[in-house]
């Protein structure tokens, strides 16, 4: 492997960007270097400005502030054809190709083999072969592109983008749906790619591959520059502190005594219970009066375990015992039914229907709880709307606005007033507090100890880890997507958390082994 | 209540105004006569005329309220009106509607079926049977015009009920039951929520599949009654012809309507009131002594107009102009 020190010739060099959208400061006076033939990770919590930072170095967005310098000389891309041209290349997770058109036509589109005006379609594909096979891949290059697993596709863009003569390569979740065995032919492909003196911007979830690929890794938070280090010298806890914030190394978080009752039996409990390709079985006990915590990285697999669980996504393996007695989750209605309520990590595509009225989106989950034949009364409605407009002190009090007209923090008490007005008895809350002011964010925290001490079961999935520390009796850690500890007590602190996550794969199986 | 409120001005102004200039071209338009037992008129004409077209709508604005579409209504409306019109003669008008209805509702199911369970884009899923449908239609009359005389079937296009002719008293039972079904129960919720966000709907509980497989039937259901009526009206059915490009018409009485293709709100009324838009702007063509040809003009100028007055963005740029208030 390329070891790129700090001697060798600087590639791309961004100084001083910053972005921001309306009020919010995406991006704040942010550096990033890219040396000749070094893998550099870039890496970062939601929010953190890494997409941000990607569509300003590729042009698909203009900046505020900055300057770009690739290979000592000024750039300024207004688009990401312009950037194309200058010689820095994105290949997404969801690849940008054609599907539809052949290998070799998504390689030389707009760049044809032509003679007399006519495509050379031998000659196209003779030099597809030949680009490919420097890539170790060998497909049959006049075969649509989408008939091809996403690990190819992924190999055609990066052999475009390298044909077009990038000197940067920025592959943005390459991994993702990838399995081991073309994660290896990707890394290979990028080792090789280092080698020849193309600098290479890795974004990934997978702390694995971070530590098995890049040479140097550069964290951002918060739309701030946190850090850039070699790979070698960073330890992982040390990377998963500059993730998640600096000062939790300190904070240890205010923990409230939970409630001092002995633990009732489980509401529900889960045994073995997973979906190949989506989450590691899992078991998992729900008790009434608790509220259990589900935390770890970005991807790590914590709204795959509560959509699982609220029957979004169907398990292939595993059992359900609600109330002792055998279930099934096939569907979220299964899952309403038994007296579950999920409020999704996604308001605006999974949560709220936006058009609706604050009163039409809280009675909309108990209306389709009770059945058609069972309708709420125009005045049952306008009384379950303003109780709970009430209760969670919706702003505006107005319970015929479209709900799509509301702040998020308000869209959010709607959702929860939703599922409270189901009564249920157990709530999965995915990232409740994610994008609502600092109020809003600090009744919720209250409202779910409120909940809990009604003797509901609540199964919280939080990434801020000062607060999900306040609330959960009991905390599973989640790393690549897997249940990989369980915190109790105690044991719920913020460097227990941190230790857990950063933990090497060994680990993995002590979770299932409880 | 004052994001309700304005709703369906500009589709009742629009009526009004087309109605004015009728007026305008035919002095007689307002004239209403009673004789034999019914009422005579141009008014009446434009209700008559449009009934078809209206019934269509109620079931379309069901259907493009989830977001969906259904561009078989009027092949369905071909084959309703072939089996109501070769039964009519040999069989008991109950049994005649039951089968013509039933026809109906199957053609809605097998769209459904293909929306809702298969996953198919709506535009292809009903495409399929706009096609397939007047095959159907054709292979059920033998390629012919099958002519009927039964009294009883003829009624449903000619007959009449207090004064007023069958067909409009069938679209206002229609609206009346439709609207009693889908506002009555929960019905026209969970088909607002499926439209307006299908995923946050399925995740809140409600089963989309049934929603859309039943709105879909309801829209065959209609279509099967707006065939027998046309059939009806003419005793007799033309495979090729009945029916034919209504679809559209329908379509463009739900948009008229006030209802976005993008799915959620919908007004029953407001289709209807859609589809008489369409009728009044037809009838008063005829009467004007125009020719024909210049219906399909005037048509889209009033459609453009009526939907610019829907338009948010236009409505921004006039208070801008106005510097009045929003």
């Amino acid at each position: 492997m390329p070891l790129s020190s700090d001697t060798t010739p600087v590639l791309l060099e961004v100084r001083g960007l910053s972005k921001s959208f309306g009020p919010l400061q995406a991006l704040q006076n942010v550096d990033f270097t890219l040396r000749a033939g070094e893998i550099h990770a870039l890496l970062g919590e939601n929010g953190a400005g890494k997409s941000t930072l990607i569509k300003l170095v590729t042009g698909v967005l203009p900046c505020d502030a900055g300057t770009f310098r690739l290979g000592g000389v000024e750039i300024a891309p207004r688009s990401a054809s312009d950037a194309l041209q200058a010689g820095i290349a994105t290949v997404y997770q969801e690849v940008n190709l054609l599907p539809n058109l052949s290998v070799a036509q998504n390689l030389f589109l707009g760049r044809q083999p032509t003679r007399f005006g006519v495509v050379r379609q031998g000659e196209m594909r003779r030099r597809a072969t030949a680009l490919l096979a420097d890539f170790g891949l060998d497909v049959d290059v006049g075969a649509p592109l989408g008939s091809f697993s996403v690990a190819v596709q992924q190999i055609t863009a990066i052999a475009r983008a390298i044909d077009l003569s990038a000197r940067v390569l920025i592959l943005d979740e390459p991994t993702a749906s990838l399995d081991r065995h073309e994660v290896e032919i990707l890394f290979r492909i990028m080792r090789q790619l280092a080698r020849r003196d193309i600098g290479i911007v890795f974004i990934s979830h997978f702390l694995d591959q971070i530590y098995e690929i890049s040479d140097r890794i550069t964290v951002l938070r918060n739309g701030r520059l946190i850090g850039e280090r070699p790979t070698a010298d960073l330890p992982r806890l040390e990377l998963i502190r500059m993730m998640l914030g600096r000062e939790l190394a300190e904070a240890t978080g205010v923990r409230i005594a939970a409630s001092a009752q002995a633990p009732r039996a489980p509401c529900a409990s889960f045994e073995g219970y997973g979906k190949a390709g989506y989450i590691t079985p899992f078991d998992l006990d729900l008790r009434p009066g608790e509220v259990v915590g589900l935390t770890g990285l970005l991807g790590s697999g914590r709204t795959e375990t509560v959509r699982l669980i609220f029957g979004a996504e169907r398990a292939d393996r595993g059992h359900i015992e609600i109330d002792g007695a055998p279930a099934r989750l096939g569907s979220p209605r299964d899952a309403i039914r038994h007296g579950f309520g999920y409020c999704p990590e996604d308001r605006k595509t999974d949560g709220i229907i936006p058009d609706l009225t604050v009163r039409e989106n809280i009675v909309l989950a108990l209306q389709a709880k009770r059945g058609l034949r069972r309708p709420l009364a125009r005045r049952e409605q306008d009384e379950i709307a303003m109780r709970f407009i009430k209760l969670l002190d919706v702003r505006p009090p107005d319970s015929e606005r479209p709900v799509g007209l509301l702040s998020g923090g308000n869209q959010q008490k709607v959702l929860l007033a939703r599922w409270l007005a189901t009564a249920p008895r157990l709530l999965l809350l995915d990232e409740p507090t994610r994008g609502i002011d600092v109020g809003a964010h600090a009744e919720i925290v209250r409202l779910v100890r409120e909940l809990r001490d009604e003797g509901l079961s609540l199964l919280v999935v939080s990434s801020e880890l000062d607060e999900i520390v306040t609330y959960s009796d009991r905390l599973i850690v989640l790393r690549d997507r897997a249940h990989v500890d369980e915190l109790r007590g105690e044991e719920i602190a913020v460097p227990r958390i941190l230790a857990a996550i950063a933990a090497d794969g060994e680990v993995r199986t002590r979770g299932a082994a409880r | 209540m004052k994001f309700r409120s304005r709703r369906g001005l500009a589709q009742f102004v629009a009526l009004l105004v087309i109605l004015l200039v009728d007026r305008l071209v035919s002095p007689q338009f307002f004239d209403l006569r009673f004789q034999d037992g019914r009422l005579f008129g141009s008014l009446i004409d434009v209700l008559n005329r449009g009934a078809p077209v209206a019934l269509l709508s109620l079931g379309m604005v069901l259907v493009i309220a989830t977001r969906g579409i259904d561009l078989s209504v009027g092949a369905v409306m071909a084959i309703a009106g072939a089996i109501a019109a070769s039964l009519a003669d040999s069989h008991a008008l109950p049994l005649v509607l039951a089968v013509a209805l039933g026809a109906g509702l199957a053609c809605g199911l097998w769209n459904g079926i293909l929306v809702a369970v298969f996953g198919i884009q709506p535009i292809i899923a009903t495409l399929i049977l706009m096609v397939a449908g007047r095959g159907i239609a054709q292979l059920i009359t033998e390629g012919r015009i099958v002519t009927f005389t039964s009294g009883d079937l003829a009624w449903l296009g000619n007959g009449s009920v207090l004064g007023l002719p069958a067909p409009v008293v069938i679209l206002a039972g229609m609206l009346i039951v439709t609207a009693a079904v889908v506002r009555g129960s929960a019905f026209g919720l969970l088909i607002e929520a499926t439209g307006g966000n299908a995923r946050a709907a399925e995740l809140a509980g409600v089963g989309t599949r049934a929603t859309l497989l039943a709105v879909y039937a309801w829209c065959g259901l209609c279509a099967a009654l707006a065939g027998i009526i046309a059939a009806a009206d003419i005793l007799g059915a033309d495979a090729n012809n009945a029916g034919l490009w209504l679809e559209l018409d329908a379509i463009l009485a739900v948009v008229i309507g006030g209802t976005s293709l993008f799915g959620g709100r919908f007004s029953l009324v407001l289709a209807v009131v859609g589809a008489l838009i369409i009728q009044a702007m037809n009838t008063g063509i005829l009467l004007s002594g125009y020719p024909p040809e210049l219906n399909l003009l005037v048509k889209s100028v009033v459609v453009l107009t009526v939907l610019l007055l829907q338009s948010s963005r236009l409505t921004a740029i006039a208070s801008r102009f106005s510097g009045g208030k929003p």
